[in-house]
């Protein structure tokens, strides 16, 4: 997979792998993922907590029926799982498109300084 | 078929049962006696070589997580409290984006075989090892003991045999075809269990919902209706207050603290973490987390259907008459779809249904035996007492012994605890994986600073709190409390003297007390952190570069 003619000869080839850690491509891998990881664990976070802080304490307004005998409580757990799924759909594109790429160009440095 | 229906006695489903359930059981033993020959190195044995795709992993990781405490737990729940047991399906299901987003992928680029490894990559090895070693062992025996106690119980109900013999002979029974798996057909073999069973168990499940969908001609609102009437409890019924919260703040509270560790602990169980090892790559990793989190989604809508289908179909009254708990409600449900009780069709499914749920409860004690032996062998054995000078031979063989040991012990233990009310053990194997693994599982690889001691206090402090505050709380001792008027009638060591600790779950405490010491420890301690073990693991995480 890795795309070994992007990895043109440079000059420090014998570095280790923790030296590729200061290199600014390598930067910009943790960058993107920790700007997209970190914030998007709090919100689900916090949406599924607000979900379970309504169950123990707005329980009128979670019995509050929407259609038919459908309430709100059930409505809201029906949304984790949208929200469950949509993440984990959000994720993986962010993944295959910003992250990936970088990773293997930062991986075919290190293969190709190991060589 | 419903020409010629037979007669039909008692004995008859119970028949269907066990034939079925021994056609599972040849087919699982003559594929684990294949992988046994293709077990020739300790990646084979530990993570199967690490060749399954992305839809083979994503099943087995669904196999090993839906275990009878969500399959029967929650329909039973649901069919008798209501709303509440929808609580649980949507914990353990949002937990799966924690294992996605955090850990999934930089785990299976910086670890070879066990939760451990990571944990210990830029630490000194003996402590670290030592306290992921104990972690592990004990959070799988925790819910080994909970899934085998579980299918003691199960088996006089299911298959109709009454008496304390059937069930010590069912926990043998278990104990040793998991064994058997685990010793015989390593990781390999392991996860074909766990594909088969995911496959029988969400086939069943979806089986089961079209037909009690159907019923209510695809019309949710009115199978709800039909539920909470049947319940007597009218709308309340399907609405959050059945079971949990019911009293005061302090009740209410508890109810957070199982959101708390339903959804933190799932990234924490290295049952599960060990299975993202078998893949070839951290994206194969990714792609088979999103395969679990759409197969186990899917099976928790399902469980809803089930489970309101039940309390319409077959009604609380008859559910607890069978067991009190209401694990039955599923096996129930499917009588009552073939056609009732003593009719050809009923027994005919209601024998389907048995069998899936005995498949589900060996392939997760199959999971959990195979997690907690190699830790033992690759943690304690080759890095604590050999100090990584063991060979992989070596290291193997250990394995396979301390999976009969722990295996033996499971089965003795499960047979003492027979009569006992375990499943809490359930929501405390989450409640330790959230407090003791997922602290130092975070700090390791996100943290720089985070050092040996930090790590070492995370895990003890997590786990002596969590498994401390259960030994304090109404499961032990059942007296009258603010929480629980009634008090607790099957409490373990005390049915009068009140309780301690007031809540059943501790990880509201022992969560933040977790990674509390995590960082104190860190702090703490005069010995720095090493930058450059740190750059080297993030840079494998994060690359898969020098990946195993």
């Amino acid at each position: 997979m890795a795309d070994t003619s992007a990895a043109p000869p440079r000059g420090e080839e014998g570095s280790s792998l923790a030296a590729v850690q200061d290199e600014p491509e390598f930067a910009e891998l943790r960058r993107r993922l920790r700007t997209f990881v970190f914030p998007m664990t709090l919100a689900f976070l916090a949406w599924y907590l607000l979900y379970v802080v309504c169950s123990a304490f707005a329980r009128g307004f979670m019995a509050h029926k929407l259609v038919g005998n459908i309430n709100v409580g059930l409505v809201f757990g029906l949304l984790q799982f949208v929200s469950t799924f949509g993440i984990a759909y959000a994720y993986s594109r962010y993944a295959r498109t910003r992250l990936d790429p970088l990773a293997d160009k930062v991986r075919a440095d290190i293969d190709g300084g190991a060589a | 078929m419903t020409h010629h229906i037979l007669a039909v006695d008692a004995n008859t489903h119970r028949n269907i049962s066990i034939a079925l359930f021994i056609v599972f059981v040849a087919i699982t033993l003559g594929i684990t006696l294949w992988a046994s020959r293709q077990n020739r190195t300790a990646a084979d044995y530990y993570a199967g070589g690490r060749s399954f795709s992305a839809v083979q992993n994503g099943l087995a990781v669904s196999g090993d997580y839906m275990s009878a405490a969500s399959f029967l737990g929650i329909a039973g729940l649901i069919a008798l409290t209501g709303y509440d047991g929808f609580l649980y399906s949507i914990g353990f299901l949002v937990a799966w984006l924690v294992a996605l987003l955090l850990v999934a992928e930089l785990l299976r680029n910086s670890g070879r075989f066990t939760m451990a490894d990571v944990l210990s990559f830029r630490m000194r090895q003996r402590p670290v090892r030592t306290a992921a070693g104990v972690s592990t062992i004990t959070v799988s025996i925790f819910y080994l003991l909970a899934q085998m106690v579980g299918a003691g119980a199960l088996v006089g109900l299911l298959l109709n045999v009454k008496g304390e013999g059937a069930k010590i002979w069912t926990i043998v029974v278990v104990g040793a075809l998991m064994i058997f798996y685990v010793v015989v057909g390593g990781m390999k073999g392991t996860t074909w269990v766990q594909i088969i069973k995911a496959v029988m168990l969400l086939g069943g499940a979806l089986v089961m919902t079209i037909w009690v969908l159907a019923k209510f001609n695809f019309n949710l609102s009115s199978l709800l209706g039909a539920a909470a009437e049947k319940s007597g409890k009218g709308a309340s019924f399907l609405a959050p207050g059945g079971n949990y919260g019911k009293t005061n703040l302090l009740s209410k509270l508890d109810l957070i603290s199982l959101g708390l560790a339903l959804v933190l602990g799932t990234a924490g169980l290295p049952h599960i973490l060990i299975r993202f090892y078998t893949v070839p790559d951290a994206r194969t990793a990714r792609r088979s987390v999103n395969w679990a989190i759409g197969l186990i989604g899917a099976f928790y809508l399902m469980t809803l259907a089930l489970g309101f289908g039940a309390a319409a179909l077959v009604g609380s009254k008859a559910i607890s008459a069978q067991n009190a708990a209401g694990n039955t409600a599923a096996p129930q449900l499917a009588e009552s779809l073939g056609g009732g009780p003593g009719s050809g069709g009923g027994a005919v499914f209601l024998a389907i249904i048995a069998a899936v749920a005995f498949a589900t409860i060996l392939a997760v004690v199959a999971g959990l035996t195979l997690a907690s032996s190699s830790s033992f062998a690759h943690d304690i054995f080759a890095n604590v007492i050999k100090r990584g000078q063991a060979s992989e031979q070596d290291e193997v063989r250990v394995a396979r012994f301390a999976a009969v040991a722990i295996g033996a012990i499971s089965i003795v233990l499960s047979i003492f605890a027979r009569g006992q009310n375990v499943a809490f053990l359930v929501a405390l194997a989450f409640a330790i994986a959230a407090s003791a693994n997922l602290p130092t599982l975070l700090f390791s690889l996100f943290w720089r600073r985070f050092n040996t001691r930090g790590a070492v206090w995370g895990i003890y402090a997590g786990l002596i709190s969590s498994i401390g505050l259960v030994l304090m709380s109404p499961i032990c001792w059942g007296g009258k409390s603010s929480t629980l008027p009634a008090g607790n009638a099957t409490a373990l060591f005390s049915k009068t003297i009140e309780a301690p600790f007031p809540l059943q779950n501790p990880g509201i405490i022992s969560i933040p007390v977790g990674f509390l010491f995590a960082w104190l420890g860190t702090i703490t301690a005069k010995e720095v952190a090493s930058a450059t073990k740190y750059a080297e693991l993030e840079v494998r995480a994060l690359t898969g570069a020098g990946a195993h």
